[in-house]
Parts: C-alpha cells; sequence; structure tokens
C-alpha cells in the first residue's frame, strides 16, 4: 500500500507525459486526477492507522540504489507519523489541485504537459518524504526542484516565467550545496546517510569537534547547519527566499501547491526529520530560530505593500514558513509540523481562491485593479475569508492553533534567540492580520475598478510611481543579448505588460467577474474545512498531551526538552499579545482601506523612503544581481576572453605556431619586429633573474 | 575464436569492416550506402562481443582477465591484451558509442563517405586497443596512434576553422606524449620490461616517480584536458563534425582518465601523494573557471565542451582523493559523460543539420515545433546538471564524497560547480528551447526523424537507469578499485616508515 501511494502518481506522470497528445486533453486529466485520488484516500488510511493507530512505523527496502566501500545508499519507504502526517498533507492538496486545474486550466492546449508534471511532482514529494536516507531525500529534494522549475516556466514563451523558473532552480542549488555539503560530513561523522544508524550515532557525537574547513568546530552544529542551509533554499528563507515570490510566474494550481502547501515546507520537514541531529546542536537550533523569525519579519513587512495578489500571498507563505521554523528552533519540532499541517489547507485554500478571482478578472492580478468584488463571487470571497481567518489566526480557526503555540513556545523557550522569535513573530502577526485584510478589501470591497476608469487613479498615484520604477528596470539589457534569465527584476511589471495568457482582448470595462465552475469551487470547500476544523481536532494529537502516543519515535525531543509543557504556562499578556495585534492590525486595514480610503497613498507619500525600500523588497534582487549575477557574467568572460585566448592560446599553441611560421616562412620578420620583442623578453626575464638574486641570493 | 582470444577480435574486427570498405569499389550512391552499412554492422557486431567479454568478466575480481599473450619484436617487447574492472567500462562504453557515431553520419556526411567510416573504423580499433593493451609499448601505439584519425576527422570534415583547430589539437597533445615516450623509456630501464603486470608490481625509486609521474602528466592532463591545456578542446569539438565530438567527449577524453588511474596512480604513489594538491587545485581551478566560462559562451557546441572540461574536473578530483567512493565516482562519472556529453553532442548535431549553424541566438521557442527534440534535450541537460535520478548525479556525488573525506575544502569549492553547472546549462536550454519561435529561419523546422529518434532514445533510457540503478557500471569497478586503493596506501606507508627509519638512522 505504501508503495501505491508513492508510485500512482508516477504511473500518472508516465501515462500522461509521453501519452498525453495521443490521449487527449480530457483523458489525461482523468487518469492523472483519479490515481491522484486514490493515492490520497490510501494516504488518509495509512494516517488512521499509522498515526491514530497502532500499526508500528516500517521500512520496506525497494533495492539497492547504489553502494561504494562503506556508503551503502538504498531506495526505501520509511512510514512514522511524521511521514503519515506529510502523505496526507502532500496527496490531499495535490488531488484537489488537480481537481481544481481541470477547471483553472480549461483553455490551456497543454493540458497533458501540465497534469504530467503535477503527478511528477507529487512522485517526487513523496519520495522525499517518505525517504530512509539523506541521499534519497535528496532525490525528491531535487525532483521537486525540476518539478517546480518545470511548472514555474510552463508558459514557456513568457520571458518572466523562464527568467524566474531558472532562478528558482540555481537559488535552490545554492541551498542544495549547503545540504550536499552536509550529506558528506555526516558520512564522514558516522559511515552511513541511512537514518536509522545516524540517529543512533547522533547522542555520541554531541560536542565533539571535527576539524575541518581549517578550523576545529563542533561537528553536529556544523551538520545542522549545512543541512539548515539546503531547507533555507527550499523553504525560501531569508537570504535565499528570493525564488519564491518570482515563482509566482506559474500557473496559480503551481503556486498553490508547490509553492505554499508542500515543496516549500520540506525545509521544515527536513529539519523534523532530523530532529535527533538538531537536538544535539542547539547553536545550530538558535540560528534556525533567528533565521525564521527574521524571515517572519521581512516577509510580511514586504507583504503589506505589495499589489499582485499571488505576490502578496506568496510573502505571506514565505512569513509563515518563517514562523515554522522558529517553531522548530525552539525545539518545538511538532509545533513546526503542526503549522506546516494547518498552513497547507489555509495557504492553499488562499491561493486557489486568488485563482479564481483571477479567473474572474480574466487573467488579471494586479488588486488595484479590482475592488468591489464580493457581490459577483460570493462562493470565492466567502472562502478566500475563511482563509483570511485562518491565517490571521482568529480565535478557533486552524492556524490560531498552530501560530500562537509558536508564538507561546518562543516566549517560554530559554534558547538563544527564543526572545527574538517572540518579538518578530508577534509584530508579524500584527503585520499578518493587516496585509491579509488589506488584500481582501481591495480585492472585495471599495469601489470596482475593473467596471469604470477615472476615479481609480487617487489611491494607486504613489504606488504607480514606484511601479514604473521597477518596470523600467527589466528594459535594460543586461548581457547583450536577451539575458534576464537571472534578472529578477521582471516581476513588478507583469501586471500591464506580458500576460502570455488571455488577458490580452478583454478590454477592461466589458468585464463580468462570474463565479468559477464547480470543479474550482469543490476543492476551496475542502480546503475551507481543514482551514477551519483542522486545528481544532488535531491540535491535541499533534501537540497538546496526545503528543507522545500521536508522534511515538518520529520525533525526538531530548531529555531537557519541556518547550510543550512550558509553552502552557506563560504569563495570559504574552499569550495574548498575537491575537490582540491580529485585532489592531485588521482595524488598521478596515480603517485604511474601508473607512478612510486614501491613507495609503497619503501614507506612502509620508514616507517615501520606507515605501521604496518595502516595494523593492529590501532590494535583495538588486543586490544579489550586483554582488553575483553580473559578476559571474562578467568573470566568464574575462576568463574566457583574458585567460583562455589572451594568456593560454597566446603563449601556448598560437605562440608556437606563429613562431614556427615566422622562423621557416618569413624569415624576414626576424629582423623587423619580432626580434625586438624577444630581445625585450630577454631583458625583461635576466633582470627579473637579477632581482631575485640580488633580494633572496644576498641575505 | 579463430584461434584469437575475444580481446583481439573485439580490437581488429573494426579494421577488417575497414579494409571491407577499402576494397568497395565506385563512388555511386549504392556503394555509399554500402559503405555505412558496413560500418554500422561491423561497429554493432563488435558492440555484441564487447558484451559477450563483459558476460564472461568476473567483477567480483580484482585481476587481469581475458588475458592474452604473444611474442613481439624478440624479448622485452610483447603483445599482451587484457582487462579488468578499471578497463573493462570503457571498453563496453568505446564498443557502445561507435554505432551512434555512425549513425549520426549518415545523412551529414556526403563527402569522401568511404573514407571517412574508415577513419572511424580504424580510430575505433585503436581507443578499444588503450582499454585492453597489457604492454606499455602497445598501449603508447594505440594511444599516439589515435591521435592521426582524429586529426583527419577534423581537418578533413570538420567546419570552417578546421585547420586551425587540428592543429591545435595536434600540437598539445603531441608534446605531452613525447614526454610520455621518454618516461616509458625510462621505465623500461629500470624493470627490464614494458608488460603492465609486471610494471605494476614494480616500486620505482622515489625521486624518479616524480619524473615519470611529471612526463606522463604532461600527457594525461592534455588528453583529460585539465585547466590549463584545455584550450584545444573548445576549438576542436566546435570544428569536428558531430560524431567526432560525441567521439572526442565520449571516448578521448577518458584516455587520460584511464592513463591516471592504470599507471599514475598505481605505478607512481608516492608521486602521486606527493603532487595530489597540484591535481585539487587544477581541478577546483577547472571546475569553477570552465563553469563561468560556459555561462557566457554563444556557441552550443563551445558551452558543452567547457562544461566537459568542468565535469573532467570531478573526475579528476575523485581520482586523486583515493578514497573508495571518490574513485568509483570518478569512473563512473566518465562512463556517464561519455553518454551524457556525446548525446548532447548529438543533440546538437540535430538542429546543426536543420539550420547548419550552432551560434545559441540563432535558435529559441524550438519547443514549440520541436516537442520530442525538447525531452531529450531536457534529460540530458539534467543529467550534465547532476540531477538525482540521472546518470550525472552518482558520479558527481561520490566524486565529492570522495573529496570532502580527504580535504574538506577542495570538495567545498568544487561543490560550488553544482550551482554553476545549474546556471549555464539551464541558461543554454532556456535560450534554445524555450521563448517564442519567432525567427522566421526555425518556422518549418522538424521535429526528431525515425533515425533520429532511434539515436537519442537509447541514450536518454540509460541516462535515467543508470541514475536509479547504476550498479553495473559501479560494481564492476569496485573491487579493482578496492585493490588499487589497498595497493597505493600500502606503498605509501612502506616510504614512510623507510623515511621515518632513515631519520632515526640519522638521529643514532
Amino acid at each position: 500500500m505504501y508503495a501505491a501511494i508513492v508510485f500512482l502518481p508516477l504511473l500518472g506522470f508516465l501515462i500522461a507525459g509521453p501519452f498525453g497528445r495521443r490521449l487527449g486533453n480530457r483523458p489525461s486529466e482523468i487518469v492523472t486526477t483519479s490515481l491522484l485520488f486514490i493515492s490520497a484516500a490510501l494516504s488518509w488510511v495509512v494516517f488512521f492507522s499509522v498515526a491514530l493507530g497502532d500499526t508500528p512505523e516500517s521500512v520496506s527496502l525497494l533495492g539497492n540504489w547504489f553502494t561504494s566501500g562503506a556508503l551503502k545508499v538504498d531506495w526505501s519507504l520509511r512510514v512514522d507519523t511524521l511521514t503519515a502526517v506529510m502523505l496526507i498533507v502532500v496527496t490531499t492538496v495535490s488531488s484537489l489541485v488537480h481537481l481544481y486545474s481541470v477547471g483553472y486550466m480549461n483553455e490551456d492546449p497543454c493540458r497533458p504537459r501540465f497534469f504530467s508534471y503535477l503527478s511528477l511532482f507529487t512522485f517526487a514529494m513523496l519520495m522525499l518524504v517518505t525517504a530512509d536516507n539523506l541521499v534519497q531525500m535528496f532525490f525528491g529534494w531535487e525532483g521537486v526542484g525540476l518539478a517546480s522549475y518545470l511548472l514555474i516556466g510552463f508558459w514557456y514563451e513568457k520571458p518572466s516565467a523562464n527568467a524566474a523558473a531558472i532562478k528558482a532552480f540555481v537559488v535552490n542549488r545554492v541551498g542544495d550545496f549547503g545540504f550536499a555539503l552536509g550529506i558528506f560530513l555526516v558520512f564522514t561523522l558516522t559511515n552511513s546517510v541511512s537514518f536509522e544508524q545516524i540517529f543512533a550515532a547522533a547522542p555520541g557525537l554531541a560536542h565533539k569537534t571535527i576539524h575541518i574547513f581549517s578550523a576545529d568546530m563542533d561537528a553536529l552544529t556544523l551538520a545542522s547547519l549545512l543541512l539548515f542551509m539546503g531547507a533555507m533554499g527550499k523553504s525560501a528563507q531569508i537570504l535565499l527566499h528570493t525564488w519564491l515570490p518570482d515563482a509566482m510566474e506559474g500557473p496559480t494550481p503551481v503556486s498553490a501547491l508547490i509553492h505554499a502547501a508542500t515543496m516549500v515546507t520540506a525545509g521544515v520537514f527536513m529539519v523534523a526529520r532530523l530532529s535527533p541531529i538538531f537536538e544535539q546542536a542547539p547553536a545550530a537550533l538558535s540560528f534556525v530560530t533567528i533565521i525564521g523569525a527574521t524571515t517572519a519579519f521581512f516577509a510580511a513587512t514586504v507583504g503589506l505593500v505589495q499589489n499582485d495578489i499571488k505576490r502578496v500571498i506568496a510573502y505571506s507563505t514565505c512569513s509563515q514558513l518563517g514562523y515554522m521554523f522558529v517553531g522548530l528552533g525552539v525545539g518545538g519540532y511538532s509545533l513546526g509540523i503542526f503549522h506546516l499541517f494547518t498552513h497547507a489547507f489555509f495557504k492553499a485554500l488562499l491561493f486557489l481562491g486568488a485563482g479564481s478571482v483571477i479567473v474572474a478578472m480574466h487573467h488579471e492580478q494586479d488588486m488595484r485593479k479590482m475592488g468591489g468584488l464580493w457581490r459577483n463571487i460570493p462562493f470565492t470571497f466567502a472562502m478566500m475569508t475563511i482563509g483570511t481567518l485562518a491565517l490571521t489566526g482568529f480565535p478557533l480557526t486552524s492556524g490560531y492553533f498552530s501560530k500562537d503555540a509558536i508564538i507561546e513556545a518562543s516566549y517560554a523557550s530559554d534558547r538563544f534567540g527564543a526572545s527574538y522569535g517572540y518579538l518578530m513573530t508577534t509584530v508579524a502577526a500584527g503585520l499578518t492580520s493587516f496585509y491579509s485584510w488589506r488584500l481582501v478589501f481591495m480585492t472585495f470591497f471599495g469601489p470596482k475598478q475593473w467596471a469604470g476608469d477615472a476615479h481609480s487613479i487617487e489611491d494607486a498615484s504613489p504606488v504607480v510611481a514606484g511601479h514604473d520604477h521597477s518596470a523600467t528596470a527589466p528594459a535594460h539589457d543586461l548581457h547583450g543579448h536577451d539575458a534576464h534569465a537571472f534578472d529578477s527584476h521582471g516581476d513588478a511589471s507583469h501586471g500591464d505588460s506580458s500576460h502570455a495568457h488571455d488577458a490580452h482582448g478583454h478590454e477592461s470595462h466589458h468585464l463580468d467577474p462570474h463565479e468559477s465552475p464547480i470543479t474550482m469551487l469543490a476543492p476551496l470547500g475542502v480546503l475551507a474545512l481543514g482551514a477551519l476544523f483542522a486545528g481544532f481536532i488535531f491540535h491535541n494529537y499533534f501537540i497538546g498531551e496526545g503528543v507522545a502516543e500521536f508522534w511515538k519515535n518520529s520525533l525526538y525531543f531530548g531529555p531537557g526538552n519541556h518547550i510543550l509543557e512550558e509553552m502552557e504556562h506563560i504569563p495570559e499578556l504574552a499569550k495574548q499579545a498575537p491575537t490582540l495585534l491580529m485585532v489592531v492590525g485588521f482595524l488598521t486595514a478596515l480603517y485604511v482601506y474601508i473607512l478612510a480610503p486614501g491613507t495609503a497613498a497619503r501614507l506612502a507619500n509620508a514616507m517615501p523612503a520606507l515605501y521604496r525600500f518595502l516595494l523593492n523588497k529590501w532590494y535583495f534582487d538588486e543586490l544579489y544581481d550586483k554582488i553575483f549575477v553580473r559578476p559571474a557574467f562578467w568573470l566568464g568572460r574575462l576568463f574566457w576572453k583574458g585567460g583562455d585566448g589572451a594568456i593560454i592560446d597566446r603563449l601556448g599553441p598560437d605562440g608556437v605556431a606563429a613562431r614556427v611560421i615566422d622562423v621557416t616562412g618569413r624569415a624576414v620578420k626576424l629582423q623587423t619586429g619580432y626580434i625586438y620583442n624577444y630581445a625585450f623578453a630577454m631583458l625583461v626575464g635576466v633582470a627579473a633573474v637579477i632581482t631575485w638574486y640580488a633580494v633572496w641570493g644576498l641575505r | 575464436m579463430f584461434g584469437f582470444g575475444i580481446l583481439s577480435c573485439i580490437v581488429f574486427l573494426p579494421l577488417v569492416g575497414a579494409a571491407f570498405i577499402l576494397a568497395l569499389r565506385g563512388d555511386d550512391e549504392a556503394t555509399l550506402e554500402n559503405a555505412r552499412w558496413a560500418a554500422l554492422g561491423t561497429t554493432v557486431i563488435v558492440f555484441i562481443l564487447s558484451l559477450v567479454a563483459y558476460a564472461r568478466f568476473d567483477s567480483s575480481s580484482a585481476a587481469f582477465q581475458l588475458v592474452e599473450e604473444k611474442g613481439w619484436f624478440g624479448a622485452g617487447l610483447v603483445y599482451k591484451l587484457g582487462v579488468d574492472g578499471l578497463s573493462m567500462p570503457f571498453l563496453v562504453l568505446t564498443a557502445f558509442l561507435m554505432p551512434f557515431c555512425i549513425a549520426a553520419s549518415w545523412k551529414s556526411i556526403d563527402h569522401r563517405v568511404k573514407e571517412y567510416m574508415i577513419a572511424f573504423l580504424v580510430l575505433e580499433t585503436l581507443m578499444l586497443g588503450v582499454f585492453s593493451a597489457l604492454d606499455l609499448v602497445l598501449f603508447y601505439l594505440f594511444f599516439e596512434g589515435g591521435l592521426i584519425p582524429m586529426f583527419l576527422i577534423i581537418g578533413i570534415w570538420g567546419g570552417k576553422r578546421r585547420v586551425y583547430a587540428s592543429f591545435k589539437f595536434f600540437l598539445y597533445t603531441l608534446a605531452g606524449s613525447l614526454l610520455m615516450l621518454l618516461a616509458i623509456m625510462a621505465m623500461y630501464g629500470v624493470a627490464g620490461t614494458t608488460d603492465i603486470t609486471v610494471l605494476l608490481k614494480t616500486s620505482f625509486p622515489a625521486s624518479m616517480q616524480k619524473w615519470l609521474w611529471l612526463a606522463f602528466f604532461a600527457s594525461l592532463a592534455v588528453k583529460m584536458p585539465m585547466w590549463p591545456v584545455h584550450t584545444w578542446l573548445p576549438d576542436a569539438h566546435v570544428e569536428a563534425p558531430t560524431a567526432g565530438s560525441v567521439i572526442l567527449a565520449g571516448i578521448l577524453l577518458k584516455m587520460g582518465g584511464y592513463g591516471f588511474i592504470r599507471f599514475s596512480l598505481p605505478m607512481f604513489p608516492d608521486a602521486s601523494a606527493y603532487f595530489t594538491p597540484l591535481v585539487f587545485a587544477m581541478s577546483i581551478i577547472a571546475i569553477i573557471y570552465t563553469s563561468l566560462v560556459a555561462l557566457v559562451q554563444e556557441d552550443m557546441k563551445k558551452l558543452i565542451a567547457y562544461s566537459s572540461v568542468a565535469h573532467m574536473g570531478f573526475v579528476t578530483m575523485g581520482l586523486f582523493s583515493m578514497t573508495q567512493q571518490g574513485v568509483q565516482g570518478a569512473v563512473f562519472q566518465m562512463v556517464s559523460h561519455g553518454l551524457v556529453s556525446g548525446a548532447l553532442f548529438l543533440c546538437v548535431g540535430v538542429v546543426y543539420d536543420r539550420m547548419h549553424t550552432r551560434d545559441i541566438a540563432a535558435y529559441g521557442g524550438l519547443v514549440a515545433r520541436m516537442p520530442l527534440y525538447a525531452v531529450a534535450f531536457m534529460v540530458f541537460t539534467m543529467a550534465n546538471v547532476g540531477l538525482p535520478g540521472t546518470s550525472g548525479f552518482i558520479g558527481e556525488f561520490l566524486t565529492l564524497l570522495g573529496a570532502f573525506r580527504v580535504n574538506s575544502w577542495v570538495a567545498f569549492f568544487a561543490t560550488t560547480g553544482v550551482i554553476l553547472s545549474a546556471a549555464y546549462a539551464l541558461y543554454l536550454y532556456r535560450r534554445v528551447i524555450f521563448g517564442v519561435l519567432d525567427k522566421p529561419s526555425l518556422q518549418t523546422i522538424l521535429d526528431l526523424s525515425p533515425r533520429e529518434v532511434a539515436l537519442l532514445a537509447p541514450l536518454v533510457a540509460l541516462t535515467i537507469y543508470y541514475g536509479i540503478h547504476p550498479g553495473p557500471v559501479l560494481d564492476s569497478s569496485a573491487s579493482s578499485i578496492t585493490a588499487l586503493i589497498r595497493n597505493y596506501d600500502a606503498a605509501i606507508a612502506t616510504t614512510k616508515t623507510a623515511a621515518l627509519a632513515l631519520e632515526q638512522a640519522a638521529f643514532k
């Protein structure tokens, strides 16, 4: 059964991929989607029997991948509670997204390709979560990266989509660089890559130092940090986050599945899976907390001012992933996973809801051109509101249980960085509330910016200014040919310009937004149930009293780690602070966008520098472009023309050949220019030798 | 078979095919067709024979197998063939790639077809000879003899600057090989024989080892090619016909790595240990430097050529790590690179045959009209990037792991190649395959023909198969490599004890 869960999506890929054109659109959709639903049903069975029931954890061996000396890497499926949780998250969201895509991609000519990619992604993700060794995990890890690359670049005629796809892959590779080194270090320490042996060896390795990179370092701390670098890339944590907002170039179902619910949470899963290692490396955990907290705050601030509806949700995802890492970093591994679990529901819901809005608006993503939509698409509006409530942590929704628990735990923890984590996540809770409600208000309330025309300028004027600024950026030609591959500015501008989709042809005032088909709305309904009730139903198992029986041995809490208990005993004020800030955020958004429209513009004009700083996402893209992308091209050209051409070739073969020609063919030349060159070179050489002797010989 | 061993059959059968083509008279289309079929038939039979040899080969043993020996030129020199786990994968790889080369030249070569086929068959004999020779002089003859047909292939059937490229190729390789010949004579002076099996057991004086090592290095580093003697490769690739590029990248480059593992490491262990930092430094520079250069290339073949240099950097790094993983990874990387880069050059050949340009800027949006081509190209691109699940991953992963165990900084810098390879490979793919198909010249371009599908499909299948089940290649070399490392470590240990004893004696 375990194998069926994992390999049915692969089967779907193998059917819809090579034979999709022959099968036709509809059969491809049916095959992939129904296989996914079977896989999801089986996953729930596994969840009930392994996580909630008594079926013991198991590792089923599929075969040997490769063996070299002591290194033995197997293909195997490990199923324990942690895996079971991931299985239901991945297959449930994936099957719903498959179904949703039937409606969403209705007009696309390349549907078999799309569905085969989705299934391929699901397979890779399942290989990741069922891995029993680091290398198979890496296989899934890079496999989802490939699927993400293919899906972001699905509309391959759009230059911005291609650029975003490459950026996603390459930035993830930067993280994988750390992951790979981490695997090497773990193997060096434990002589194995299989979890069983690594975890068994981990306690004995605590506080051991190793001489590496010309320094003595704590072995497990370094290993954890290197592995975490991989997690930072995949989960879009600050410094390696730049690819995620750009990844919104992909079709919206992709954003929901890959860039919100599943793939980006792989880093969280990884840290939880490797909790026996991280638990022995407190310094690394503190680092995880600090990075997570910073990301939570940073992404929330950027989310405040974005105008692309998907981009707001993308930054929100980034921020929520930061929360998960704070939860992990303070030692509450199940907190991180619990938030991963609930977040999958409400974030997928928000994305798919946004997709429904976008379809209703005929592929318009700029919120400044929406407004007043709640009457036109009431169901979508209701679903988006549920998602927003859950995201902002409205009492008794799922986000309330998981997010607030993380904040409480960071207050209770006395680890280094935890207080910083508390501060950042609490502030971010307020910001989250503001930008989430801003999204709802701008989209569903206020004047209809799509119906009329003239009065839309008012609120948008400063925004447009900043917008133009970033829109000019892609116009400059980076490398002499159409090389925006690593150029990321193209993003903010796509609202107006390059929508390869059917954005053209629809004049905005002929727009008649209407509700999406049932295949799109049904998944929203299911996810909304999850967003509302998943926290309430499951919090006791994930983070409450039922923790021990639920997680069994799949998460490791050290003997001194009582964070789940301590977080219950914190002052009431600290406990209520996030809820309080949530209300403040809501009221502010209400005031700014409903009660006193135009406030946003005034605020932006009052603080232009701050506004610009946030709108340009703290200038990370510009910075990276300057310090990595351009120098790489510059160095490449230098090495090519200078190194290979001017030095190696000129002194080597060309030089030799030229001299031969000189001597044989045109002896006359010797008497003209070249002879002086030789003479000069010889003089220089003699001078160099004499100097060398003079300086070094006489001492 | 006919009184010869199977290895002799494999090695010399291509010459029989060449003789047959030589005997063909006339220059009409039917004759040329015969020549093509004769060449294809010969190479396929050779490949089947190589599989037979592989089946008879016992991979659990580290010893030389299928050995044949005959006297030659009187005393000292012998005609001796044999294979072990280090040479068997390359023997099969060579025999495997040859039919693809012939098939790839089916349409694109239209003048001097017979000569072309003869050149390729002779080249095959020489390459197979390199991997099965067990006598140093015999090895040298095969090794250097391979230069001549390759020189002709580039010089006659090459592109516009073919003369420049072939001379550059010749100059580079000749300079190195002369030094190697001197070293071989010196080794004969010490050991009194050129039998490789004997030489492997001979221990050369430490001071002499360094010179011998350097002399071999001069030749092997050029073949490999290592930075900074790599500049012949991009030019040779660009000018060579498609099949020439496939052979160049797929087999000829591997001779350098094979030379290291057959001669430098086991015969001169002290010198190898002494020069390891140099090799590491050159490998790292090769990986980073050539990856960056690949990033800015405007010619498809040059880009792939530079990426080959970077991948060979992983190989040299893995070999000189002298760990089980490192060396096994290096051997695997060579085989995998033989398949993948060969396939990439075939892919370039596919569009070159249609458009007669390798300029990246001349393409764009091919996926719209060539979906099959796009899929094949994607698989090879991902293998080039080292995506797990393709054969490219195993070699990279193992060599890096091996290097990490020896020197973490080396692995650190080399692993950045993983990032850079993704950048240049995807950037290439995006410019050629993705985007809008708006160039007028491309509007009528056709997808893969059945012949091209037959050419690329097996390579796609193998790339993925070896990615998820690399055992057939990896395991066949395992025991030979274990033995190699054991002897190496023992030799180093002996030298150390000797040095220690000497030191103590001096103190007394």
